[in-house]
């Protein structure tokens, strides 16, 4: 075991996937024409007042209420000042001392290991603009479409110890706030980003060590390898007799290294200071249990029911839910036949998710639909498919054909389960395998599964394999 | 409390403002009486005191979430010292 002991800590800016931006009337949507939905609030024109969306106060107690948090009725705005192009305003309205959401946690699980994470806060702000430093003659171009788009930011215990941790709690706040329908969880178009807080410290020591902050880490893959990397540094930094600097670093993907930004400025170089133009936010309990009772069912709450309603294994049931139009689908397909849940989830899980991945479409995409696929699973559970004929099947579903039996019948794929059809089969192989016969006679097994391809290959794979299985057993006595 | 002449200048620096070497003491001077009148509040007694984060005693008030802003940028760019390609342009911020 190493000597030292790292500590993380994550940020994560979530966008609210609200239809306009946190404090004025104007469209969220990404990839717009720059500065085509940025309105007098967002360009920060003198004089303009914010006006605070209640659907981003939704959200954040969606969010709170689902983590089991404290959820403060009464919040405050407050500025938070530094100078940037891309914000115009000269500051962020944020919050600092009393955050709409405080003390909730997340478990998480690691290799079987549960454990549970703390959530200090989660904050309602707003996003800046966009600077474009590129294709400008010595100038940098503005964009303020996403200035104002309304972010919930959650800021984590320093209570992570691994970089696999740290994923594994990513994931599972990225799968939760897809689930609770409050983001869209698209790390490319920036809808999910994590900073992420790093120090180490001599295993026997009680003080944090000082701590280096990683920026904008927009991949799950790129988290790991960057805090792996970090630690590294900060391990062989010490080691050496060197000391670590509280600064931003930044992750270059492509070195797989991190670069020193900027020192970090000391938060009360920020000046925070309650907005003046926006008073308390006040939730009433009212308010409160409304949103309690639409919160949808949570993805460790129906993971646990479809083990005992559908008997399915944990580790199918945890892969079904990690997204909620995955689950949806799933008992979409299983809805008229509940027996058949296994299947079902075999199916969803193999060869749906195999395809979806490899043509990179989420399963609102898939071609074969919930109706398709059960209608599919019944022709399996009835004996008209086996298990490689469905597959044929469910490639003419996936290339867009609409009509299961259309299918089995069009291409002749109808299991033989008539025993004198096949006993016929059997016969011809027997016949004409002599030799192998006559070495399994005495003693040589094997070649039974040889025999058993031969019946299959004759039937063009549309013979039960079962009856196969028993007639030749039957027959070679 | 007192603040020192590279107070002074730490804070210009932050907020942008241009305070001329020579004038940061006169600065530090002004601004410290300033501080010392408020901490007099430290005199008292605020255990029960709710802080105060806003000097009017309203509420936030809560719009629903609408997009009633259309596009107007050519209108503001119109305004604006330089554009291009529908940008806003700045100084080149970073080499």
């Amino acid at each position: 075991m190493s000597d030292w002991e790292t500590v993380i800590g994550l940020e994560v800016h979530v966008q609210l996937k609200t239809a306009s931006k946190i404090f004025s009337g104007a469209a969220t949507d990404y990839g717009s024409e720059p500065n085509t939905q940025a309105c007098a609030v967002d360009i920060a024109l003198p004089g303009v007042l914010p006006v605070m969306n209640q659907e981003a106060a939704r959200m954040a107690v969606v969010f709170g209420l689902a983590i089991g948090a404290k959820i403060n009725q009464r919040s405050i705005f407050a500025r938070k000042n530094y100078f940037y192009p891309d914000l115009p305003k000269g500051y962020q309205i944020s919050q600092y001392e009393l955050p709409i959401v405080a003390q909730g946690q997340l478990e998480i699980n690691v290799d079987g290991q549960l454990r549970s994470i703390g959530i200090t806060r989660a904050h309602l702000e707003e996003d800046a603009g966009k600077s474009v430093h590129e294709g400008f003659q010595g100038a940098t171009g503005i964009d303020l479409n996403r200035a104002g788009t309304p972010l919930l930011e959650i800021v984590s215990e320093p209570d992570l110890r691994t970089s696999a941790e740290a994923v594994a709690y990513l994931k599972k706040l990225h799968s939760l706030v897809r689930y609770l329908g409050i983001c869209d969880g698209n790390m490319q178009e920036g809808s999910f980003r994590c900073d992420a807080n790093i120090s180490v410290k001599p295993r026997s020591s009680s003080t944090l060590g000082t701590r280096a902050e990683i920026k904008n880490i927009n991949s799950f893959r790129f988290v790991e390898r960057a805090i792996t990397f970090e630690i590294e540094r900060q391990i062989d930094l010490l080691e050496e007799g060197g000391s670590v600097i509280q600064e931003t670093r930044l992750y270059d993907a492509d070195r797989d290294e991190t670069r020193s930004m900027r020192g970090k400025e000391e938060a009360h170089d920020y000046r925070y200071f309650p907005d003046p133009d926006l008073p308390p936010l006040l939730l009433s309990d009212q308010f409160l249990d409304q949103v309690a009772a639409s919160l949808p069912e949570l993805p460790e709450a129906r993971c646990a029911r479809f083990v005992s309603e559908y008997k399915l294994d944990p580790g199918e049931a945890t892969k079904l839910v990690d997204d909620r139009a995955v689950a949806d689908f799933f008992e979409a397909t299983v809805k008229d036949s509940p027996k058949e849940a296994k299947r079902v989830a075999n199916w969803i899980n193999g060869e749906i998710a195999a395809r979806l991945n490899r043509q990179n479409l989420t399963i609102s995409d898939s071609p074969v639909t919930p109706d398709l696929l059960s209608k599919l699973i019944q022709r399996i559970a009835d004996g008209t498919l086996s298990g490689n004929t469905a597959k044929e099947v469910f490639s003419a579903l996936w290339e867009g054909e609409r009509d299961v039996d259309q299918v089995i019948d069009d291409k002749g794929l109808k299991q033989i389960t008539d025993s004198g059809a096949i006993e016929s089969i059997v016969d011809e192989v027997l016949n004409g395998f002599v030799d192998q016969v006559e070495q399994y006679k005495s003693g040589n097994t094997k070649v039974f599964g040889f025999l058993v391809g031969q019946v299959m290959k004759r039937s063009q794979g549309k013979a039960n394999p079962k009856q196969v299985n028993e007639l030749l057993r039957n027959k070679l006595g | 409390m007192s603040l020192t002449p590279e107070d002074i200048l730490k804070i210009a620096h932050l907020a942008r403002l241009e305070v001329p070497e020579e004038e940061s003491s006169d600065y530090a001077r002004e601004l410290s009486a300033i501080l010392d009148f408020v901490e007099q509040m430290n005199e008292a007694d605020t255990r029960d005191i709710l802080p105060l984060s806003h000097p009017q005693d309203a509420t936030l008030r809560m719009r629903e979430d609408k997009i009633n802003e259309s596009d107007q940028r050519e209108y503001y760019q119109s305004l604006a010292p330089e554009t291009e390609g529908g940008h806003y342009l700045v100084p080149k911020v970073i080499e």
